[in-house]
């Protein structure tokens, strides 16, 4: 007991104790944060309701009244359908460039490191050029200077008949288009959702750890459940063959191939890694794509044509058009973002060890294979993390778009709050659609992250 | 990269270091290993041999034959200071010269600074020991600066122009050689030379009946807007990741809020709120300009940015460090401002040029919310000024901005790299 009283004199006084300490601070902290932000929001919602603005979310159902170029959106729909066509523009742009950008800035990173002088040379000058210019201004360029200056018009513009055709208004290229006659039986997207569903059943399977006997019963019989019951689901909910649309069962049918593909290339890959056999997992995956993607589209009665742009009395017909909006936020930001993700490749090439390099070369593998089995597999691991950076930013300059009128996201948010709508809502939205986009990327990333820890030894 | 020095293994102390042989190459030598080392080496080098060649010769023809420069020749001083008043431009030029001398200034008594550091002798052997300045290696480094000295010169056309750089090029050197001559302990205050003769400068301007911020525009614009957004959001990024390292729940939670909400969105976003709805937040008869508007945001958003680059340095800093700090009876600020900070923060310094050259190219997103900086004048103003209009001569001055915009960055660029290797931040 008299310790007690004891240590409960010696406690120091309580402006220096800091377990209060901490406590008090960190009221103090928040209660400046909060009377910060409520002085904020009181004057926000004071100025709003003096200035008559609606501090709802209603506008969002009301129509837009206006068109969106290049799109089938009819001033009729909301403003909620506004916003989602241009969060899919802005898809569109970041998806295309991020593949893009990531296949140039590669070659580029490689050039960088490459033994030819030219090679190396001009690598460097496309990388140091376009890397200390602002992305606005590379933008800006590629609209004005590039499409819109040094292209021909649509009337003589660059072309050969069905394969490409380039003018300052419209970029077009072959793209696949429904031949629209084939019919589909209702039957087929029904199988085509059972193979997954089996698949994942499968793997499923595998992974629980139960007694062998009722595993192998299990195996054979669970995925043919599965089939059977997702082909019956639906097949019972899409009813008449008519019905189907073409590209749902498209779509569905080369992810299944492609799934099967890749469970090929990972089988292939496994039974290498038992038995010591070369694998071929990338010829096996491929075969396989070939294989049965030639049969599903026999069977679906080829559905796809390949189809080339045409210009017929100044409009073109077959094949994919893009804007000149389009092509230039999408040459802009690709051109930029590879060049610096030919840093992030070069920089991390190099930052595998020495060693690495000269241990590979005591055993005697080519300069290809010391690049593809030693160097660029350990480079690849340094590489994700800035990698997936650079999509960020690349996802998020796609709001630059606005600055050139190209429809994303930004841009027909501007022209919503244009049309009277309140701006704080319209704000806000528009803030939590990009950060859904980074915390997807960034979900991506931790993902891939963490696998690619796990297997690596150190 | 440098070669780490080899070390005796039982001793380990540094061998003695010798230069790598030097393999002299003759020039016909040279071709055949750089250029045509293989049969595929040939026949890259052909091809991009024949690449170059074309993209030279239109790069050369537009440049020196097609290109319309006139239009840079009218519109220089617009570029260069918007519609800054132009009865009153002497206070520009008065102003660049107290900037860049005070500059030349910190950057001498910084050297002078670093040079002592090398050597603890004293000041007598340093300036004995001082390296000869090599004007070669000094060309290689400040040729794009030179360049742009030039290019600027050449679209000028007066000798007036022409002799005040001249003057302001010597008058750099003199006050940079002054700077690194100095007894150390007036050397040790370099920093607050510099700020001195910036806030110098921005009262040159401004007071005085002088011109406010929101007349200015052009790159003297884009360079103030850079420079006030960084020199504001260090210490907001700092204190932000201090609060994100704190074991205190209340103040992590809103800093961590912070980093992430402003690090998720894009700037460009940030700006038209600013520009939009920041008005609203303020009392009406307050509201500030756009300048202002601008500048608070781009604080906000590279305040974050510095804050993960500021926590990337705590983390480097050794568990030791925070308790040897204690052991010696320090209390926590005492301990993060003597001890942690310095290291931290001089481990980073690159990453932190780095996102400053990264917010000087996103200055120029303010052009989109209206305000003449650069690349508006260049973008919007000029091409539709006077003769001009209409005649879509985007490409001359898109150029002429993205070389004046190329030269700050890349040289930036250059010398963080140079301070990397000479901090030796990152080897191993």
């Amino acid at each position: 007991m008299t310790s007690e009283t004891a240590r409960a004199q010696v406690r120091p006084p309580f402006w220096r104790d800091v377990r209060i300490l901490k406590v008090v601070i960190q009221a103090i902290f928040l209660v400046i944060i909060v009377t910060v932000g409520w002085l904020l929001w009181n004057n926000l919602i004071g100025n709003m309701r003096a200035s008559g603005l609606p501090t709802g979310f209603d506008f969002l159902d009301r129509p837009a009244g206006f068109t969106i170029i290049d799109s089938d959106f009819r001033p009729a729909q909301t403003n909620l359908d506004a916003i989602l066509v241009g969060v899919k523009n802005t898809i569109l742009v970041s998806a295309v460039g991020i593949v893009l950008a990531t296949v140039i800035g590669v070659l580029i990173g490689i050039a960088r490191l490459s033994r030819n002088y030219l090679v190396r040379k001009s690598a460097a000058f496309y990388v140091e050029s376009l890397r200390n210019v602002p992305v606005l201004l590379i933008i800006f360029f590629a609209s004005l200077a590039i499409i819109g200056r040094a292209l021909p018009q649509l009337e003589n513009a660059w072309q050969v008949e069905g394969l490409f055709l380039i003018s300052n208004r419209v970029i077009a290229v072959p793209w696949l288009a429904s031949s629209g006659e084939a019919t589909f039986p209702a039957v087929l997207p029904a199988v085509f959702l059972a193979i997954p569903a089996a698949a994942l059943t499968y793997v499923w399977l595998r992974r629980r750890e139960l007694r062998e006997s009722v595993r192998r019963a299990l195996l054979v019989a669970a995925p043919l459940a599965a089939f059977l019951l997702a082909g019956g689901a639906v097949l019972a909910f899409v009813g008449e063959p008519s019905q189907v649309s073409a590209a749902v069962t498209f779509w569905t049918s080369l992810l299944t191939v492609v799934t099967l593909a890749v469970r090929v290339a990972a089988w292939r890959t496994r039974l290498s890694d038992t038995t010591g056999r070369p694998h071929h997992r990338v010829l096996w995956a491929l075969g396989t794509f070939v294989v049965l993607g030639a049969v599903v589209y026999v069977l679906l009665g080829a559905p796809l044509d390949l189809t080339g742009p045409r210009l017929e009395q100044r409009r073109i017909s077959g094949g994919i058009s893009m804007i000149q909006a389009y092509a230039a936020l999408l040459v802009a930001l690709t051109l930029y973002t590879a060049s610096h993700i030919a840093e992030i490749v070069r920089g991390s090439i190099q930052a595998v060890p020495r060693g690495q390099t000269e241990a590979a070369t005591a055993l005697a593998l080519s300069p290809t294979q010391r690049m593809r089995f030693v160097i660029l597999p350990q480079a690849f691991r340094i590489m994700v993390p800035p990698l997936a950076n650079q999509y960020l930013n690349l996802t998020k300059n796609t709001s630059l778009g606005v600055a050139i009128g190209f429809q994303e996201l930004t841009t027909v948010t501007g022209t919503v709050i244009g049309n009277g709508n309140p701006a704080s809502q319209s704000i806000a939205i528009l803030m939590l659609i990009y950060l859904t986009f980074s915390l997807l990327i960034s979900l991506v990333t931790n993902i891939i992250n963490r696998r690619l820890q796990m297997a690596g030894r150190r | 990269m440098t070669q780490p020095v080899s070390a005796d293994v039982e001793t380990g102390a540094p061998a003695p270091e010798e230069p790598p042989p030097q393999i002299k190459l003759t020039p016909k030598e040279w071709v055949a290993t750089n250029l045509f080392g293989t049969w595929y080496d040939s026949l890259l080098t052909v091809v991009f041999g024949i690449g170059i060649g074309i993209a030279v010769f239109f790069g050369l023809r537009f440049i020196f034959i097609t290109a319309r420069w006139e239009i840079i020749r009218v519109g220089l001083t617009s570029l260069m200071v918007g519609l800054f008043p132009r009865p009153e431009l002497w206070r520009v030029w008065v102003a660049l010269f107290v900037v860049v001398l005070s500059v030349g200034f910190a950057v001498g008594g910084a050297r002078r600074m670093v040079l002592a550091e090398l050597d603890q002798e004293g000041d007598v052997a340093t300036l004995g020991l001082r390296p000869r300045v090599d004007w070669l290696q000094l060309l290689r480094r400040l040729w794009p600066v030179l360049a742009f000295l030039v290019v600027i010169l050449a679209f000028s056309e007066s000798v007036q122009t022409a002799l005040w750089l001249i003057l302001l090029l010597g008058g750099t050197y003199a006050t940079y050689y002054l700077g690194s001559r100095l007894p150390r302990s007036a050397a040790r205050h370099w920093l607050v030379a510099g700020l001195i003769g910036m806030v110098a400068a921005f009262g040159i301007v401004i007071w005085f009946g002088g011109v406010g911020w929101d007349d200015w525009g052009g790159l003297m614009l884009t360079l103030f807007l850079a420079v006030a957004a960084i020199l504001l959001s260090f210490p907001l990024g700092v204190l932000a990741a201090l609060g994100r390292r704190s074991s205190l729940p209340g103040i992590k939670v809103v800093s961590v809020a912070y980093i992430e909400l402003i690090r998720g969105v894009p700037l460009i976003t940030l700006l038209i709120t600013g520009q939009l709805m920041l008005g609203l937040f303020f009392p009406r008869d307050v509201v500030p300009g756009l300048v202002v508007r601008s500048i608070i945001m781009l604080t906000l958003f590279t305040g974050a940015y510095v804050a993960e680059i500021v926590r990337g340095g705590l983390q480097g800093v050794p568990q030791g460090q925070y308790e040897a700090a204690q052991a010696l009876g320090l209390s926590p600020p005492q301990m993060m401002r003597r001890i942690v900070l310095p290291q931290a923060l001089r481990n980073v310094i690159p990453a932190l040029v780095g996102q400053f050259i990264s917010l000087f190219k996103d200055t120029s997103l303010v052009a989109v919310i209206g305000l003449a900086d650069l690349l508006r004048v260049a973008r919007f103003q000029l091409p539709a000024q006077g003769a001009f209009a209409g005649q879509g001569l985007f490409a001359e001055t898109m150029l002429f901005a993205g070389f004046v915009y190329w030269v700050f960055a890349y040289t930036m660029s250059r010398e963080s790299q140079r301070l990397e290797r000479r901090l030796g931040v990152g080897e191993r």
